[in-house]
């Protein structure tokens, strides 16, 4: 598996970290409510298709990346810096 | 009173050569990164400048032998045998002299050996003189720039210096003896 890193380019899987789905970025308000902490926290989708997941360069440039792929045929759509997304 | 002797990273254990290649240790006088702070990209760039060393872009090393800018991975820069005067409040300056080994792998056919060791391509034709790299050398992390058309510095933690000579000692040998 290929990872394009939006700063170094195409890499080896080897160098990337894998951090889970990429929920971190979507944090909710701090009055939002138990039930919406709740789910930030513990809940988890497990999806047979697209995912949205963080990956960590850490063999490289040190950067997040939040990595559109799917988890059945393992294609890669779209690599982006976390640091964007969550803007 | 207790006399320390400093000693480098790699003493005692380069240089070597097998077949073409030879590795050996460099020595610079300092190792310094930079991180720019938010915003002040440019504000560095121009301190850069004014000190004669460009400020390398992404995967780019500036400088000459003994005196290196090289780009370190995101929003950070190593200076290598460079002071960094002129960067206070415009980025994060620490001394990462302790903190690095640094070898030098030259000869005909260092690609050969590297190929072995990396997981990315560093053929001539896409990784060129001044180009530079994050990535790994087996399980370590590392910096590795094309100083030469044949020359290669790698960068490594300091606490693995004996591991990388013994996994290049590997590499070189296989290289050499397939030739």
């Amino acid at each position: 598996m290929r990872i394009t890193c939006p700063i170094c380019g195409e890499r080896d899987r080897r160098e990337f970290y894998y951090q889970g789905a990429a929920v971190a970025l979507d944090r909710p308000a701090p009055d939002a409510g138990p039930q919406a902490w709740d789910d930030y926290v513990h809940l988890r989708d497990n999806p047979a298709g697209r995912t949205r997941d963080l990956w960590f360069h850490e063999m490289g440039c040190g950067a997040w990346i939040v990595v559109e792929r799917d988890t059945v045929i393992h294609e890669v759509y779209s690599t982006e810096l976390a640091e964007k997304a969550a803007r | 009173m207790v006399k320390l002797v400093a000693k480098t990273p790699c003493e005692g254990l380069l240089p070597f050569s097998y077949g073409t290649v030879s590795l050996s240790e460099v020595t610079y006088d300092s190792l310094t990164s930079v991180a720019p702070f938010v915003g002040k990209n440019k504000a560095v760039a121009d301190v850069f400048k004014a000190a004669g060393t460009p400020m390398p872009a992404v995967g780019r090393a500036t400088g000459k032998d003994g005196q290196r800018a090289i780009w370190f991975g995101r929003g950070q820069i190593l200076l290598a045998g460079l002071t960094e005067e002129g960067l206070e409040g415009l980025a994060a300056v620490t001394d990462q002299s302790d903190a690095w080994a640094v070898v030098r792998l030259e000869g005909e056919n260092a690609d050969a050996i590297l190929a072995r060791l990396v997981p990315l391509d560093l053929d001539k034709g896409v990784f060129k003189r001044g180009h530079t790299a994050r990535t790994q050398v087996q399980h370590m992390m590392a910096s590795i720039t094309r100083t030469g058309v044949q020359t290669f510095e790698i960068i490594i933690m300091q606490s693995m210096a004996r591991t990388l000579v013994h996994e290049f000692e590997i590499a070189m040998k296989a290289v050499a003896a397939r030739r």
